[in-house]
C-alpha cells in the first residue's frame, strides 16, 4: 500500500508542475500586454507602462519569467527597487495592481468562504443524496421512489443561478425569513449564527442540483448491487435485511462515491461561480470572475493554477480512499 | 421421522406477460443424513424450489404457497412463509446454502476471516476470539493451507476452488442438518470438482448432515446420491434411489437425459436425443408436459391422447420409485 | 500435406498491473512452444482445464491474435506474419464458433444479415439468391427458415448456438475451430448440437479443432486429442488410445476426475485426487509445468522439461510415463 502511495503522490506532483507551465505559457502568449493593463483602463502614458514591465518582470523570457513565478511560491518575490518596491513574501503568486494587494493575500482572503461554501454544500448534498436513493431503493416502484425521481428531474432541471435567485426572491424578499445578502462574510470563528445565515441559501442552491444527481446515482447503485450473488450469501447466512443492506451492500454500492464526491468536491473548491455572484459572497469565483472582467492577470493566473492543484490534490486522495475501500484495486507485490 | 417434508410446493412470479409457474405443487422428504439429488435443467425450477425454502426469493415478486416442514429435535418449523425474523434464524445455522459462482458468491471488501467470524456471530453469542478459532478450525477442515494467514485474505486473491471451500467452511461453520448446495461445482474445472466433492462427502459423514444436491451433471449425482429427483417443467417427473433411477429409468426425460449423455466407454456413433426443447414457463403443453418431447407416445395404453389431454400422476410404479408416467412399469426405457 | 502445421507456437500477453513504474513486467506464458499437426478431414479434440491456452491456441492459429513467435502454416503455406490483408481470401477457408451464443450474436442483427455477414464481405452475390442461401443454411443447421428476419434474443441458447454454427459454414470452409461449442447448454441440447456439428463434418468434408473442457464430449467427436496443461501439450493421441492408455500423469488425472454417469461403476472405481491448484501462467513452474502436482513428481521434473516424444502409440511429453 505504501508504494502505491509514493506512485500517485510523484504522479501528482508531475501533473502539477506540466500544468502550471502549460497555464503559465498560454497566459504568456497571450495577444495583449499585461504591463499595459496594470495602470487602469484609463491609462495611457507608456512611461508607467514601461516601469511596470520591468517592474513585474514582464521584459524577461518567458521561461525566465516561468523560474521567477516558481522560485517565488518558495522564497517570496519583490518588484521593483528604492521607493517603489513591493514584497510579497512565500507563497508568493504575483502582485495584483488592481486590487493592490500580493494574490496570495487575496486568494486567502477568499479562501475559508469557498471552502466553507463548498464543505457545507457537500454535507448537505451527500446526506440527502444517499438518504433519498437509499429509501428510493427500499421502496422501489413505490412512493418514496416517485417521490424521489420527481426530485431529481427537477434538481438536474433547474440551473443553479434560478435555483439561488428563486431562493432568494421567496425566501429573502417575500417571506422575510433571512436578511439580505450584504457582501460580508462572517467567519464561522466569528458568529456562527451569522455565519449560518449568511451560508444556508447558498448551501440549498448549490447542493440541489447535485443532491439530485447523487439520489439517482445511489438508487441505481444499490438496486444494482442488491443483486449481487454476494448479497443473496449474505442473507442466506441468517442477516437480518437492516444488516445486509447497512453492511454488505451499501460498502459496495457507495464506494464509487468515493470518487465522485471527491472529484465535485474539488470543482467546486476552485470557485462556485455562479452561486457566489448570486449571493455576494467574496470567494474564489467572484474573485476569478472580477479579475477576468478586469483583465488581471496574476490573479486569473494564479486562481487557474490554483483550480487545476486542488483537482489533482482531490484526485490523489481519492485514489488513495478507493484502494482503502476496495482491496482489489490495491496491487499486490 | 424425515428431516424434511415438503408438500405441494408451488412458486408463482407475476410476469407482464402472465403467470410464471416455476414450481408446480412438487412433494419430497429429506432423510437425516442422506445426499437428495435433484436434476433437471435450466427453467425446469430446482433452485427456484429451495430458494423458496429458505425465504431467499424476493417477497414482492413471487407467490411461494405449500408446506415444508423442518424437524428439529422435539421443534415442527413450517418454513413456508415463515416470517423473517423466524426464518433468518435458520438460514446459515440449521439450514445452510452453497451457490454455484463462488467468484461472486463473497463480498469482494470483506476478508475471508471477517465474513467467517461474522457467519458464526449471527447464531452464536460469543467473543470474537472464539468466533476466529472457529473459523481457522473450519478452513483446516475444508483443505485451506496456513488457515491463521488466509483469515486476512480477500476474495479476489483466492482461485475458484479456493473461495468454494470457503463458502462450503461458511456454510458447515454452525453445523446445520440440512445444507442445499445448489451446482456447487458447476463452475469449477473438473479436477477441482473431484475434490470439492470428495470434501462435501467426508464432511457430510463426519457432521452426519443431509445434503441436497442441485446438479444438471448425471455423473456427479451417479456418485455423489442416495435418492434422486429429476424435475421438468416445474413438476416432480421421477423420484427412486440412485441405483434404480440409472438401472431402470421409468419416465421417458430421464432416459432420454441419461442416453444423451455422451460415455468415454461407448462405441456409439450418434448421440441419443431428445428432440425439441424444453417449454416455455408460460405455456407449458396441456397433458403430460413433456409429451411433445416424447418417443414413447404410441406405447401407452390409452394411446397418444391420453398424453395429451391428462397429466399423469406420479405414482409408485415399484418400490421406492416413482414416476409421472401413463406407460406400464414394464416397459423398458434404457437403451 | 497436412491441412494446418503449428511449429513451437508461442503467445505471450502482457499482464494487467504491469505498467511503467513496476519493476518486473508480468507476463501471462499463455500458450508455449506448442507443436500440432491437422489432417484434411480430422478433428483434433483440445483439452484441458482453466489456464491450459486452449482457447488461446485456437484465435492464435485462426491469426485472431498475433503470435508471440512459432509457424503457422496453412496448406503448405507460411501465415505467421501475414498482415490483415493477405489473410482476408484465406478467412472464407478458416472459420470460428463461440463458447456464448448469448454474447457472440450481435443483438441488432437479424439472423439473415448474421449469416449472410460472411457472404457479403468476401463474394458479390445478387441480394435474392443471397437470402435463399442463408434459408438454406438456416434448414441445414435445423432452424426455420422463415425466422430469418427474427433478433437473436427471439431464439433459445441452442438455437442461438445454431445460428453461429450457419454463420461458419456459409462459405464452406475448410476447417472450424470450435471454442466451447456446446459447454453453455444444457445436457439435451448439448448432443443435439454435437450431432449437427458431426453431420456438417460428414457433409461438408470439414476438419475441427474442437476445443472443450468436458472430456466425454471431446472423445466423442475427436479423432485424436491433445491435452495442455498450463500452456503447454503434454500428451497428443488418437482418441481410444488416449482413453484406454493414456500415459501423461495429468491426462491419467483428468480421466479419473470425470464423473461417470453410472452409480456403480462411479463409486467403486479408484479416483486420483490432484492436491493444489493449478499454478498461475505468469509464473508458471520450472521443468515440467505439471511438476508442482504431480505425485511421481522427482528433482528431474523440477530442472529438465521434457519435450513431446512419441512413446508406443502416444506422443507424451514426461520424463516418467504410466505404462
Amino acid at each position: 500500500m505504501l508504494s502505491y502511495i509514493a506512485k500517485r503522490f510523484a504522479i501528482s506532483i508531475s501533473i502539477l508542475f506540466a500544468v502550471s507551465v502549460a497555464v503559465y505559457l498560454i497566459f504568456a502568449f497571450l495577444p495583449f500586454d499585461p504591463a499595459a493593463l496594470t495602470c487602469g483602463k484609463n491609462c495611457n502614458d507608456p512611461g508607467i507602462i514601461e516601469a511596470n514591465r520591468v517592474r513585474l518582470g514582464y521584459d524577461k523570457p518567458v521561461w525566465e519569467q516561468y523560474w521567477i513565478f516558481l522560485s517565488g511560491l518558495f522564497v517570496g518575490r519583490s518588484f521593483g527597487e528604492g521607493a517603489a518596491l513591493i514584497e510579497c513574501p512565500a507563497p508568493s503568486l504575483g502582485y495584483s495592481f488592481h486590487e493592490h494587494s500580493c494574490v496570495t493575500n487575496s486568494i486567502l482572503e477568499a479562501l475559508p468562504v469557498t471552502m466553507s461554501l463548498a464543505i457545507g454544500a457537500l454535507i448537505m448534498w451527500l446526506l440527502i443524496g444517499v438518504g433519498l436513493g437509499v429509501l428510493a431503493a427500499r421502496f422501489r416502484g413505490r412512493f418514496p421512489d416517485i417521490g424521489s425521481t420527481i426530485f431529481v428531474l427537477i434538481g438536474t432541471s433547474l440551473p443553479t443561478f434560478l435555483t439561488g435567485l428563486l431562493l432568494l426572491v421567496f425566501v429573502v424578499v417575500k417571506w422575510r425569513i433571512l436578511p439580505y445578502p450584504s457582501g460580508n462574510y462572517t467567519p464561522l470563528t466569528e458568529n456562527i449564527l451569522a455565519w449560518l445565515n449568511t451560508m444556508i441559501l447558498p448551501w440549498i442552491t448549490l447542493a440541489f442540483a447535485y443532491a439530485a444527481l447523487y439520489t439517482r446515482f445511489v438508487r441505481s447503485s444499490v438496486i444494482e448491487t442488491s443483486s449481487e450473488d454476494f448479497i443473496r450469501t449474505a442473507r442466506a447466512k441468517g442477516l437480518s435485511e437492516k444488516v445486509v443492506l447497512r453492511k454488505h451492500t451499501l460498502r459496495a454500492a457507495l464506494a464509487p462515491l468515493a470518487t465522485m464526491a471527491g472529484l465535485d468536491f474539488a470543482g467546486l473548491l476552485g470557485g462556485a461561480i455562479l452561486t457566489e455572484t448570486v449571493f455576494n459572497l467574496p470567494g474564489l469565483g467572484r474573485l476569478s470572475l472580477g479579475a477576468v472582467r478586469d483583465y488581471d492577470l496574476p490573479i486569473i493566473v494564479a486562481t487557474t493554477i490554483l483550480a487545476a492543484a486542488i483537482v489533482i490534490f482531490m484526485n490523489f486522495v481519492v485514489d488513495i480512499l478507493y484502494a482503502w475501500i476496495d482491496p482489489r484495486i490495491r496491487v499486490n507485490a | 421421522m424425515s428431516l424434511l417434508e415438503v408438500s405441494n410446493l408451488r412458486v408463482e412470479f407475476p410476469t407482464l406477460d402472465g403467470i410464471v409457474t416455476a414450481v408446480d405443487g412438487i412433494s419430497f422428504k429429506v432423510e437425516k443424513g442422506e445426499t437428495l439429488a435433484i436434476v433437471g435443467e435450466s427453467g425446469c425450477g430446482k433452485s427456484v424450489s429451495n430458494l423458496a425454502l429458505m425465504g431467499l426469493l424476493p417477497k414482492r415478486g413471487s407467490k411461494v404457497s405449500g408446506s415444508a416442514k423442518f424437524y428439529l429435535g422435539p421443534d415442527t418449523n413450517e418454513l413456508i412463509n415463515l416470517p423473517e425474523e423466524k426464518i433468518q434464524k435458520i438460514r446459515g445455522n440449521r439450514i445452510s446454502m452453497i451457490f454455484q459462482d463462488p467468484m461472486s458468491s463473497l463480498h469482494p471488501f470483506f476478508t475471508i476471516g471477517d465474513q467467517l467470524i461474522e457467519a458464526h456471530q449471527i447464531h452464536n453469542s460469543v467473543n470474537k476470539e472464539e468466533s476466529t478459532r472457529k473459523a481457522i478450525e473450519l478452513l483446516k477442515k475444508v483443505g485451506i493451507s496456513e488457515p491463521e494467514l488466509r483469515m486476512k485474505s480477500f476474495p479476489h486473491q483466492f482461485s475458484g476452488g479456493m473461495r468454494q471451500r470457503v463458502m462450503i467452511a461458511m456454510a458447515l461453520i454452525n453445523q446445520p442438518e440440512l445444507l442445499i448446495a445448489d451446482e456447487p461445482t458447476t463452475a469449477l474445472d473438473v479436477t477441482v470438482q473431484a475434490q470439492i466433492l470428495k470434501l462435501l462427502k467426508d464432511l457430510q459423514q463426519e457432521m452426519q448432515m443431509a445434503i441436497i444436491l442441485i446438479s444438471h451433471d448425471l455423473g456427479v449425482v451417479a456418485g455423489a446420491a442416495d435418492r434422486v429427483n429429476v424435475m421438468y417443467a416445474g413438476k416432480l417427473v421421477e423420484t427412486a434411489k440412485v441405483n434404480d433411477l440409472f438401472a431402470k429409468p421409468m419416465m421417458p426425460y430421464t432416459s432420454g437425459l441419461l442416453a444423451s449423455i455422451p460415455k468415454p466407454d461407448s462405441e456409439v456413433n450418434r448421440l441419443s436425443v431428445i428432440p425439441g426443447q424444453p417449454p416455455s414457463l408460460l405455456n407449458v403443453p396441456k397433458g403430460c408436459a413433456f409429451h411433445p418431447r416424447c418417443s414413447f407416445l404410441d406405447r401407452v395404453i390409452g394411446g397418444p391422447n391420453l398424453c395429451k389431454e391428462k397429466e399423469p400422476e406420479l405414482i409408485e410404479k415399484e418400490s421406492g420409485h416413482f414416476a409421472r408416467c401413463h406407460l406400464e412399469s414394464h416397459v423398458v426405457l434404457k437403451k | 500435406m497436412n491441412l494446418l502445421e503449428i511449429k513451437n507456437l508461442t503467445k505471450e500477453f502482457n499482464a494487467p498491473g504491469s505498467g511503467i513504474f513496476s519493476r518486473k513486467k508480468r507476463i501471462v506464458h499463455a500458450v508455449s512452444d506448442v507443436s500440432l499437426k491437422l489432417a484434411q478431414g480430422e478433428t483434433l479434440g483440445l483439452v484441458g482445464e482453466s489456464g491450459c491456452g486452449k482457447s488461446t491456441l485456437g484465435r492464435t492459429l485462426l491469426k485472431l491474435y498475433e503470435p508471440t513467435s512459432g509457424k503457422i502454416i496453412y496448406s503448405g503455406q507460411d501465415i505467421t506474419d501475414f498482415s490483415p490483408r493477405e489473410m482476408k481470401p484465406l478467412r472464407k477457408e478458416m472459420q470460428i464458433i463461440f463458447q456464448d451464443p448469448y454474447s457472440s450474436l450481435n443483438p441488432r442483427h437479424t439472423v439473415g444479415e448474421i449469416v449472410g455477414a460472411s457472404l457479403r464481405i468476401h463474394r458479390k452475390g445478387a441480394k435474392t439468391s443471397e437470402k435463399l442461401e442463408i434459408q438454406q443454411l438456416m434448414e441445414r443447421v435445423g432452424l426455420n427458415p422463415e425466422h430469418i428476419n427474427r433478433y437473436p434474443h427471439e431464439f433459445s441458447g441452442g438455437q442461438r448456438q445454431r445460428i453461429g454454427i450457419a454463420r461458419a459454414i456459409a462459405l464452406r470452409p475448410k476447417f472450424i475451430v470450435c471454442d466451447e461449442p456446446v459447454s453453455a447448454l444444457d445436457v439435451s441440447i448439448q448432443a443435439q448440437v454435437i450431432n449437427l456439428l458431426d453431420d456438417l463434418k460428414r457433409d461438408f468434408g470439414l476438419s475441427y479443432i474442437f476445443i472443450a473442457h468436458n472430456l466425454s464430449v471431446v472423445q466423442h467427436i475427436s479423432d485424436r486429442v491433445a491435452v495442455m496443461y498450463l500452456g503447454k501439450v503434454v500428451e497428443v493421441a488418437k482418441t481410444s488410445d488416449l482413453y484406454t492408455r493414456s500415459k501423461h500423469p495429468y491426462t491419467r488425472a483428468l480421466l479419473s476426475a470425470i464423473p461417470i454417469p453410472d452409480p456403480e461403476k462411479e463409486r467403486s472405481r479408484e479416483q486420483i485426487l490432484l492436491q493444489g491448484e493449478i499454478p498461475s501462467s505468469t509464473n508458471p513452474p520450472s521443468g515440467c509445468v505439471f511438476n508442482t502436482r504431480c505425485w511421481k513428481a522427482q528433482d528431474k521434473c523440477r530442472t529438465l522439461e521434457p519435450k513431446l516424444a512419441q512413446i508406443g502409440s502416444n506422443e507424451v511429453a514426461c520424463h516418467f510415463p504410466e505404462e
